[in-house]
């Protein structure tokens, strides 16, 4: 929609007034996120640019958000809490995820709807409602508090992200070539992890950073299902923002964001791969 | 040359060939079915094909699916079944809901019932609970909750006077030894006698042990047998038999002691009074029928306690009040709507459903609260976010993948940091107040207060359930050919009516999954709100968890959260009607 040399003034003004427009909206989008990180390197306790900050001095700047962050005993624990979480629930979601995914897959499944519907619903129903279902019956079978209840919980929630993109990638899977390599001799584990795997990686480990970030940013299940002992970082930040509201919140932020732009290039990159490996995109 | 005749022919057996000329010969002889190469009919051969097919693709769905149901499935059933059940009242006050049926409704029940009441409370005081069932009870009407507590630290008192009496009598009715022998089953006296000789010799042992050099720790741990009521007992003295069991059970599992060792409560002398005065105790032989005929002559002298004075006078004079009675009366049943009843601002009470005091209707606006934030945010974000995907899906590719990415990673980013970044941003020390006091739009004495308060939730949700309407109306858009527009335009129409009349009604679909998704997201949200919210921009989720966390009304919350609950997926079936689940897309 480039702009017309025949264009009449009005056409002129609402052209540009309309990316002007769309720029404020971009800007609305992404300012709150960026804003962060130059607050993140404030020298004092305030939430807002020092003057100092304003002047580009240097002493206005410091580390020492990122040092309170790296000492704070209750900061490190929730660090280490969530480092602890995450990778062994994302393990459990793609793993039974991957494989129910080839399971639903598979040309003729009874019932398919409606198992559809039953794996995907930890994503549709309200964190909420899933929080609360989970604290009354974690706390009737005494998981509740416990280090395997949250990460059972956090699995769940992860299980329709791997189910999507798995089943995504195996659309365009070419059956045939499971059926070469049975019809080769290899056994259906081997055809397995030899030819349909590397083929569905793609959208095994994109459906896996989705369940990672799931349960690495989760707060509300793990504020419910888990006790002290299972506080996570978005846990401690939560009460950090409700409580007492400390800049070291903002140093984790910055580092969150880093680590989401990260993941987001990963994504991206695997996206572009898995396609150029199915054909459905030149180069 | 003869012996090479075998030609491909002549192989007999299931080859390829062989197979396919079997069914031809069937075919052409059209008597019985096609057959497969194995000799079975080839419609129960692909049959069984199937079936392999079918399971293979269930065995490999049924881990996950059960991991799903157990982990996630089971909560929310046990949540929907919360929200209904109500075993405590009647588990807890079984006598005295049974006695309250003759109760009319109008002023103070009669002894009857206080005397069940006073029975029940005994029992559940000794269970410690009587708490519970009052704080259950207090979700209804306010004040029964410290009503139970008092009620509970008094009420071993009543009987008190009847076990006097009986001690006075004869002091053999102090002796716990007395009541096993008049309670207990023959079989469970035995076997509870020799239990003690096997845990006496044990001891005994032990004590041996002791002066050796390795002490050892009594590994006697078998418990003592479960006490059984005599039949005998149940049929001469029942009132008494029945507390003496309950008794019996809470000295036995509560305190691990043995009843053979403990004088019973006196509520239980209260029974056997009772028992006796209404002419029971027939039955017994030997020394105990001489030790309660000796009793029931003595009885029609005793001096007798009114307890329903004594509730009403000594206790606590609100159990003269119809009120609590109705309330007890009104959730005495296993299962309640109450809880329901009580979301949308309805109560149950003795005389049927009515609507709450008005002072008290929060839920009905909660939902009207959180209904018209969740529109109001829905509709921001088509606002800002139709122009952005229109611009997105108009660009050259190579552009709009770039500012692709001011879209997505919003997206990526954490909750709880955009929320963090609203939350510094929106202070009245924040930097927009401080932007605004620098250009001078505001004095620095009358800052905004854009935090705490709805305006808030508005702008903090909208930015961040602003990509969940951007990436569907984009995939929309991206599929509208340029044609139409084009060809609009030729025809004459001005830039305004090409959009409106053929471009817009393309993009309908998309708008539609953008709105019910951004829609379903924000009504069950839950961070946000309670960080940037305050009072007034908090939704019925922030209800729900105050009722989980801190009021601990579980019921309410599991009813509040049933109903967000159909909604959602009264919602969710829309959603799915319109755009389908498997086009849910990921970015």
């Amino acid at each position: 929609m480039s702009l017309p040399s025949y264009a009449s003034p009005g056409e002129r003004l609402w052209y540009y007034g309309f990316r002007v427009i769309c720029g404020l909206i971009f800007f609305f989008l992404i300012a709150p996120i960026l804003i962060i990180i130059p607050l993140s390197f404030n020298a004092e306790n305030f939430f807002t640019f020092t003057p100092g900050m304003l002047a580009l001095e240097a002493e206005a700047y410091s580390l020492k958000h990122y040092r309170d962050f790296l000492t704070n005993d209750s900061w490190q624990q929730a660090l280490w809490n969530s480092v602890k979480i995450a990778p062994l629930a994302t393990l459990l979601s793609v793993a039974f995820g991957t494989l129910a995914a080839v399971g639903l897959s598979q040309p003729h499944v009874p019932f398919r709807r409606a198992i559809m519907a039953m794996l995907i619903s930890p994503m549709i129903v309200p964190l909420i409602i899933s929080a609360a279902g989970m604290y009354f019956f974690y706390s009737r079978i005494g998981l509740q508090g416990s280090y395997i209840g949250v990460v059972l919980a956090h699995a769940a929630l992860g299980v329709p992200f791997v189910i999507i993109t798995v089943t995504a990638t195996l659309v365009g899977f070419d059956r045939s070539l499971t059926r070469a390599s049975a019809n080769l001799g290899a056994g259906p584990m081997r055809t397995f992890f030899k030819v349909q795997m590397p083929l569905i990686l793609p959208g095994v480990v994109s459906g896996g950073l989705f369940a990672f970030i799931t349960s690495f940013d989760e707060v509300v299940i793990v504020l419910f299902v888990g006790s002290a002992a299972q506080k996570t970082l978005p846990w401690q930040m939560f009460i950090g923002l409700r409580e007492q509201i400390s800049p070291t919140i903002l140093a984790v932020a910055t580092i969150l964001v880093t680590i989401s732009i990260l993941l987001l290039t990963t994504v991206e990159m695997l996206r572009r791969r898995s396609e150029k490996m199915r054909g459905m995109s030149p180069g | 040359m003869s012996d090479a005749v075998h030609g491909p022919d002549q192989v007999t057996g299931a080859t390829p060939d062989n197979v396919i000329r079997n069914a031809d010969r069937a075919a052409r002889s059209d008597d019985g079915p096609v057959l497969a190469a194995d000799g079975r009919p080839l419609k129960q051969s692909l049959n069984r094909a199937l079936r392999t097919q079918k399971l293979r693709a269930l065995a490999l769905i049924a881990p996950l699916l059960l991991f799903i149901i157990v982990t996630f499935i089971a909560p929310i059933a046990d949540m929907l079944f919360r929200s209904v059940e109500n075993e405590i009242v009647s588990e807890t006050l079984p006598r005295t809901i049974v006695a309250l049926e003759g109760w009319d409704g109008g002023g103070a029940p009669d002894e009857e019932v206080y005397r069940a009441l006073a029975a029940d409370l005994v029992v559940a005081s000794e269970l410690k609970n009587h708490t519970r069932v009052g704080s259950r009870l207090n979700y209804e009407t306010t004040g029964i909750s410290s009503l139970f507590r008092q009620t509970g630290r008094d009420v071993d008192e009543i009987g008190e006077i009847h076990a006097d009496q009986f001690i006075e009598l004869d002091p053999a009715w102090e002796e716990p030894a007395t009541w096993v022998a008049l309670m207990g089953d023959e079989g469970w006296i035995e076997r509870q006698a020799d239990w003690k000789d096997r845990k006496d010799a044990a001891e005994a042992e032990q004590e041996a042990a002791e002066t050796r050099v390795e002490r050892r720790a009594l590994d006697f741990t078998e418990p003592e047998p479960r006490f059984r009521l005599s039949e005998t007992a149940q049929q001469a003295l029942p009132r008494t038999a029945r507390i003496y069991a309950q008794f019996a059970q809470v000295i036995q599992a509560e305190e691990s002691d043995s009843p053979t060792e403990e004088e019973p409560w006196n509520i239980v002398y209260q029974a056997l009074y009772e028992d006796l005065s209404a002419g029971q105790g027939q039955g017994y032989e030997g020394r105990l029928s001489e030790l309660v005929s000796e009793a029931r002559d003595a009885v029609t002298g005793f001096e007798d306690q009114d307890i329903k004075t004594y509730f009403i006078e000594e206790i606590d004079e609100d159990w003269a009040d119809p009120k609590i009675w109705g309330t007890i009366d009104a959730f005495s049943d296993r299962y309640t709507a109450g809880y329901f009843l009580s979301a949308i601002d309805m109560q149950l009470t003795p005389q049927g459903i009515e609507p709450q005091p008005e002072g008290q209707q929060i839920y009905g606006l909660l939902f009207q609260r959180t209904m018209f934030m969740s529109l109001t945010i829905m509709f921001s974000c088509i606002l800002l976010g139709y122009p952005v995907a229109f611009l997105l899906s108009n660009l050259p590719l190579r552009t709009s993948n770039l500012l692709m990415i001011l879209v997505l990673l919003p997206f990526w980013t954490s909750l709880l940091v955009r929320t963090s970044a609203w939350k510094v941003l929106l202070q009245e020390q924040g930097v927009i107040n401080d932007i605004l006091v620098w250009i001078g739009l505001v004095g620095d004495g009358n800052r905004l207060q854009l935090i705490n308060n709805q305006t808030g939730t508005i702008i903090a949700m909208t930015h961040i359930l602003l990509p969940f309407m951007i990436l569907p109306l984009y995939s929309v858009m991206k599929t509208i050919p340029p044609q139409y527009v084009r060809a609009a335009r030729s025809l004459g129409a001005t830039p305004w009516t090409a959009f409106w009349r053929v471009y817009f009604p393309q993009s309908v679909p998309g708008i539609g999954a953008g709105c019910i998704l951004v829609f379903i997201l924000s009504i069950g949200y839950y961070i946000t709100p309670e960080l940037v919210g305050g009072t007034t921009g908090t939704f019925i989720s922030n209800r729900i968890a105050y009722h989980i966390s801190s009021s601990l009304n579980w019921g309410l919350a599991a009813a509040l959260g049933s109903i967000l609950l159909a909604l959602v997926l009264v919602l969710y079936y829309l959603y799915d009607r319109i755009v389908g689940i498997d086009n849910v897309s990921l970015g």
